[in-house]
């Protein structure tokens, strides 16, 4: 960015016609830049949209309504219908889901309630930390340490003892071998933890003292003005956190495709292979030889992305509507 | 017979446990990742790291052009994306506080901000690979100036806005253009906030892996050509950890390592140094 070379003083000084003129130039081209800047995010986030119904034009112009429907993926015959990776994708995000959002409350709670003053501060940075991390370090140790760990310890003992129930005992039968969705939603679990946590962290400190104050006053306990009377208060907030946290797990790409197996065929086990949309681009996008098979890849992009968006704007939503709340 | 007020209590007591459990429960993972990067990679360091190319299948070798291309991309990304993410923030801050295109740029801009990267990378395939019939390192700088781009307007604008209003109204009673007050006062009081987003923005995109496999792709070979596929280390990490060679995942243990403790070390520097609050 260029530095001004007049300073104040000497655009005082200078004839005032000349100066003033520069000014309302100055004005102008200043304005039309940050003017324009703002515009062309928006250009991008449509062009995303765009860019993607167009190159997946061919795929669904074929396909229709099967690319949905159906679950066969046969690149040699050119068939393709994502109904595979469009379940893995919600199945592992509905496991993470049901993995983050408790813990995330529980952090959440804790830096509020338990904690010391001197230790949430660190204690937050470190579970921050968890989403600096990069997705593809998940991966590789998702693949190499965590997935033999599912392996040798987890999953024959879900075999075991959850195998036989009745009506849940399809979703823990299979092999242990580590690479399935099970892990594939730990995994994503433990990425946006931090996400979820450190918002509903941040709007539970946003909470009027006043409000805690006369809870505690009235000899409720720490978990009762939480839940009865912080949660109330922030419920908008919470569920926006929880749905950003979802809009990540649904469109994480490097840890799961580490770790889900890349299975094109329906199970459902939870300790089978499966696969994402992510993981399917991911995987598959420079093997592509075909138009329709790039076509297709793109297609599953457009739908992930139409999907993650109404996700994300809901959850900015929830949030705005506590934001303006407290103003 | 237990009373209501130690029912309470109880259940009071319950609840603070799992919530220390919880925590314990999230640090555990943040330890074990980062103790598995740390000795893997590690024990996979040596100088030939910076001084050799990427190997073909089963020998040694280095990730020197690795680590090129990936600075390159991340300087070709802060290149393109700093000054349009600060000109669009500004905006938002500046010009645009109670109009209703600045509340839906925000809006936009804060999904594009969580939106999958994969499908940034696809977009930018689309955008710039395929109309080019090749991959290409500044595409991949492209797709991560794309991603580091919200990160920065949003940061620019929260930074804005924590510039009093009375410094504004001052440079302007002097009788100072408004692009002047921006420039010289309201940049140099909010200079430390939006330091910290391109820091962060950083970051966050020198881990990124998913956008470069359709745009930077790979490059065995030493090039310092932006417009031919390039080598980074995200894509080589990805490659050779899931290959079946042993001396392909040490290399890439050791490229996980420097890739975690750069991206660490810099949040961490940027969050102690720069600014104590936190951003999400």
């Amino acid at each position: 960015m260029a530095r001004v070379a007049n300073s104040p003083e000497s655009a005082s000084a200078s004839p005032k016609g000349e100066s003033a003129f520069a000014d309302v130039v100055g004005d102008r081209i200043f304005r039309f830049l940050t003017t324009g800047a703002a515009w062309l995010v928006l250009i991008l986030l449509l062009g995303v949209a765009l860019s993607m119904a167009w190159g997946g034009r061919l795929a669904f112009q074929t396909f229709g309504w099967h690319f949905i429907t159906s679950d066969v993926w046969d690149a040699v015959n050119h068939q393709f219908g994502a109904l595979v990776p469009i379940y893995g994708t919600l199945v592992s995000s509905a496991l993470a889901m049901l993995i983050a959002v408790p813990v995330s409350f529980g952090i959440a709670l804790f830096l509020a309630e338990v904690s010391p003053p001197w230790l949430s501060g660190p204690i937050g940075i470190a579970i921050e930390l968890l989403a600096a991390i990069p997705s593809i370090i998940y991966g590789m140790w998702g693949l190499f340490v965590f997935a033999p760990f599912m392996a040798d310890i987890v999953e024959p003992w879900l075999n075991d003892h959850l195998g036989n129930l009745a009506i849940i005992g399809p979703l823990f039968n299979g092999p242990p071998i580590g690479i399935g969705m099970l892990t594939a939603g730990i995994i994503l679990g433990i990425m946006i933890i931090p996400f979820i946590s450190s918002i509903m962290r941040d709007v539970f400190q946003a909470v009027p003292k006043e409000l805690r104050e006369s809870a505690f006053a009235l000899g409720a306990t720490p978990w009762e003005v939480t839940w009865r009377v912080v949660l109330p208060h922030t419920r908008s907030a919470v569920m926006g956190a929880t749905f950003l946290g979802l809009g990540r797990a649904l469109g994480e790409t490097m840890a799961v495709t580490f770790v889900l197996g890349n299975a094109h065929d329906f199970s459902t086990s939870l300790l089978m292979p499966g696969n994402s949309i992510a993981a399917a681009i991911a995987n598959e996008f420079t093997e592509a030889d075909s138009p329709i098979y790039l076509s297709s890849l793109i297609a599953l992009g457009f739908l992930l992305f139409v999907v993650t968006f109404i996700v994300l704007a809901i959850a900015r939503l929830m949030l705005m509507r506590l934001e303006r709340e407290s103003e | 017979m237990i009373s209501v007020v130690q029912r309470r209590q109880i259940k009071n007591m319950i609840a603070l446990v799992a919530a220390t459990l919880a925590t314990l429960f999230g640090l555990v993972w943040l330890v074990w990742i980062l103790w598995t990067t740390l000795t893997k990679g590690a024990a996979a360091l040596s100088p030939r790291l910076f001084t050799e190319m990427t190997p073909p299948p089963g020998s040694d070798g280095g990730l020197l052009n690795a680590f090129y291309g990936s600075a390159l991309m991340i300087l070709i990304a802060v290149v393109i994306g700093t000054p349009i993410g600060i000109l669009a923030g500004t905006f938002l801050a500046e010009r645009g506080r109670k109009s209703v295109l600045a509340e839906v740029i925000r809006f936009l801009n804060d999904i594009l901000l969580s939106a999958p990267s994969i499908v940034l990378g696809l977009f930018i395939y689309e955008l710039v690979v395929r109309p080019i019939g090749h991959f290409a390192g500044y595409a991949g700088g492209f797709a991560l100036a794309l991603i580091l781009l919200p990160v920065v307007v949003r940061t620019t604008d929260e930074a804005l806005r924590l510039v009093p209003h009375y410094l504004r109204e001052a440079g302007l009673s002097l009788g100072l253009p408004e692009w002047k007050v921006i420039l010289n006062i309201v940049y140099r009081s909010a200079s430390t906030g939006i330091a910290t987003g391109v820091l962060l923005a950083v970051a966050r995109i020198s881990g990124e892996t998913a956008p470069l496999l359709f745009t930077a792709l790979n490059n065995q070979f030493w090039t310092f050509d932006p417009r031919t596929p390039m080598a980074n280390v995200p894509v080589v990490i990805f490659q050779y950890a899931m290959s079946p060679y042993d001396s392909w995942h040490k290399l890439a243990w050791a490229g996980a390592f420097v890739v975690t403790a750069f991206v660490l070390g810099l949040s961490i520097t940027v969050r102690l140094v720069l600014r104590p609050r936190n951003f999400k």
